[in-house]
């Protein structure tokens, strides 16, 4: 008994440490590494390098399209998940395929494709000419600011409905059907109802897909080309990690840094939701 | 007729879950849609309340065609079968839903809503959420909310399902008392035979899509029109060959089976003073099994190669495995492809006996609680 103890004991520790170790040398030491670097000239050089102009026009870019995105991604997230767990429909299996699709395809193919449907060759570019010359308004969509917003959401586009789609099959159509044979109509039922059973997921989601529109880089790399104006934060990195020189470099860190303080206050959030959600089920 | 169903079918892609279904139901009857999962029971049940749209027939509700009208405007009142409590509302706001949405003045929902409250017996737990309660009160809530507009129908599916057996028998009782209280007109949905026997008084029995009987618990048991019906009601066995038990031999060739339950079967010891007189109509067979059945025994009787069952009270005297016992079959239904007949055993009919002296000899007390 005593030697099964002991041996299982050892085992859990091994386990411990090599998991422990694991998460250590892979993702806190080299963001350890990001934060120290980017503090190797100075808290003022630090300042200096975070509020260059190059930098605070990629941090509104990358606040914009992840704002766009998680706005965009909410909307169509809660309606299509309603949709394919509270109907059926021909073609519902295949609606709930496509909408993986960005999970499956490497981002920077998705900033290709929309160069392929709205850049010089594509088919939708004559369209976009003809409504440029008639409303007088000078509409670009690759390398502008409206292909970054395209390409965040192109790459967030699951993240929502991802979340929502199990809780609400999980919960059934029973409580809908109850609330519409005793009169209640679709956005009612919506509201008082589905809304309520997604709350958590959705919040989730949110997260989720608001951390994934913060790190995109290769869709966007595919459609950004114009550093000040459409860059967003990754891009910036980029460029100046790119550049060379040992003060660019050292600024590439600092400003690496603001995206891993977000990213961690993103990380604190999850778990407070998540814990939450325990909570709640732990209710039932 | 206050509900009318009139060669009623649904199709569901190539599946048929109902087959020309007709049927009427007087107002102020409790009726039991019976048969096993997948006959179609809830599907007539869901058409009712307008949850499902028949593909062809038509369904009235106090002699108007509902077909065409929208589920919340036909009056109904439905208790689903988890109850589809609202698990994000409290008790109150649940019963008080479907009165919100009927516009009705908040000081009149709340009365009404204690008054619901005050019938079911849940005085006190309006502020409490779905999940603060136990099953049987779940239920209750479910039965005040459907109740609240005041439905003049109302349609409960599994209503017993979720509930574990020792609650259930308790609220099979509440519910009929609460229907009966309230005066509607109301169908469950059972696959329990027991549950719809107890709490009905009318059955319809439906298997694969069609209704195979329609009548009174009584009736149901007691005269079974179909093979279905016989063999489903009660503990029953199917018998083949059952031409070959004594009294019953002039059936041969006439029905393609037999199905005898165990109350028909009367298993004796040879020196029971009490079935001296049914002695000579018996025969011989041989314990095969006893089971236990808590208030009885339940014997497995080898009768010439045919395995039948019967009860014993435990008030008699005991019996063993292997022992010889003598059986005689009061009645058993015999039944061909279409319909089930009941057959009496020829050579009891036959008997001198009077009716009379036949019943004391076979229901009688003097049949059953020896204790020699």
């Amino acid at each position: 008994m005593k030697e099964t103890q002991k041996g299982s004991a050892a085992t859990r520790n091994i386990l411990i440490i090599i998991a422990v170790a694991f998460v250590v040398i892979m993702l806190v030491l080299p963001l350890a590494a990001v934060i120290g670097n980017s503090l190797r000239k100075g808290f003022e050089f630090y300042m200096h390098a975070i509020t260059a102009r190059y930098v605070i026009s990629a941090l509104k870019v990358t606040l914009l399209a992840t704002v766009v995105a998680v706005g965009v991604n909410t909307f169509f997230g809660m309606i299509s998940s309603w949709v394919i767990t509270k109907f059926s429909f021909r073609g519902k299996q295949f609606l709930a395929t496509l909408i993986d699709i960005p999970f499956s395809i490497s981002p920077v193919i998705a900033g290709l494709a929309f160069i392929m449907t709205f850049g010089r060759l594509g088919w939708a570019y004559p369209i976009l000419e003809n409504i440029s010359r008639i409303t007088g308004m000078d509409i670009q969509i690759v390398f502008a600011l409206p292909g970054v917003l395209l390409a965040t959401i192109f790459v967030t586009f699951p993240f929502v409905s991802r979340e929502i789609i199990p809780v609400l099959n999980a919960e059934g159509k029973d409580e809908e059907e109850a609330a519409a044979l005793m009169g209640a109509k679709g956005f009612y039922i919506f509201r008082k109802i589905t809304f309520p059973q997604m709350k958590w997921a959705l919040v989730y989601g949110i997260i989720l897909c608001a951390a994934r529109a913060l790190g995109e880089f290769g869709a966007v790399a595919a459609l950004s080309k114009t550093r000040g104006k459409t860059f967003t934060l990754p891009l910036e990195i980029d460029a100046l990690y790119l550049s060379g020189d040992s003060d660019s470099l050292v600024a590439a860190f600092a400003v690496s840094s603001i995206l891993v303080i977000i990213a961690i206050i993103v990380l604190v959030l999850r778990n407070i939701m998540e814990y939450r959600a325990k909570l709640r089920a732990a209710q039932k | 007729m206050y509900v009318e169903l009139k060669n009623i079918n649904k199709n569901f892609g190539s599946f048929q879950a109902s087959k020309d279904v007709s049927f009427g139901i007087e107002k102020g009857r409790l009726v039991a849609l019976l048969g096993p999962s997948g006959s179609g029971k809830t599907t007539i049940l869901r058409m009712i309340a307008g949850l499902e749209t028949p593909t062809s027939g038509d369904i009235l509700i106090d002699g108007v065609r509902v077909n065409d009208i929208a589920p919340a405007d036909r009056g109904i009142g439905f208790v689903f079968q988890n109850y589809a409590l609202f698990r994000y509302m409290t008790v109150f706001d649940n019963i008080a839903f479907g009165l919100k949405l009927k516009k009705m003045p908040a000081a009149q929902i709340r009365e009404r809503v204690m008054e619901l409250l005050k019938l079911t017996g849940l005085e006190g737990m309006e502020k409490r959420f779905p999940n603060q309660l136990s099953g049987g009160q779940r239920q209750r809530v479910a039965f005040a909310r459907a109740l609240a507009p005041n439905p003049s129908l109302l349609l409960l599916d599994e209503p017993f399902a979720a509930i574990d057996a020792k609650v259930r028998q308790e609220l099979r009782s509440w519910l009929r008392e609460m229907i009966y209280k309230v005066g509607i007109t109301s169908i469950f949905v059972t696959h329990d035979q027991d549950e719809a026997v107890e709490v009905a008084d009318e059955i319809i029995v439906t298997n694969q899509g069609r209704v195979e009987q329609i009548g009174t618990p009584r009736q149901i048991y007691k005269e079974p029109q179909t093979p279905f019906v016989s063999e489903f009601i009660g503990q029953s066995a199917v018998i083949p060959d059952y031409y070959r038990l004594r009294g019953f031999e002039s059936g041969k060739g006439k029905y393609t089976g037999a199905i005898i339950r165990p109350e028909f079967v009367e298993a004796f010891k040879s020196d029971n003073p009490h079935f001296a007189d049914l002695l000579s109509f018996s025969e011989e067979g041989v314990i095969k099994d006893i089971l236990f059945r808590g208030n009885s025994l339940e014997l497995k009787i080898d009768v010439d190669g045919i395995t039948l069952s019967t009860f014993r009270s435990l008030e008699r005297r005991p019996v063993e495995i292997g022992e010889k016992m003598n059986v005689i079959i009061y009645r058993l239904f015999a039944f061909d492809k279409e319909k089930s007949y009941l057959l009496e055993n020829e050579n009891l009919a036959n008997s001198n006996a009077s009716p009379e002296d036949m019943d004391a000899l076979i229901y009688g007390d003097a049949g059953y609680f020896v204790s020699h």
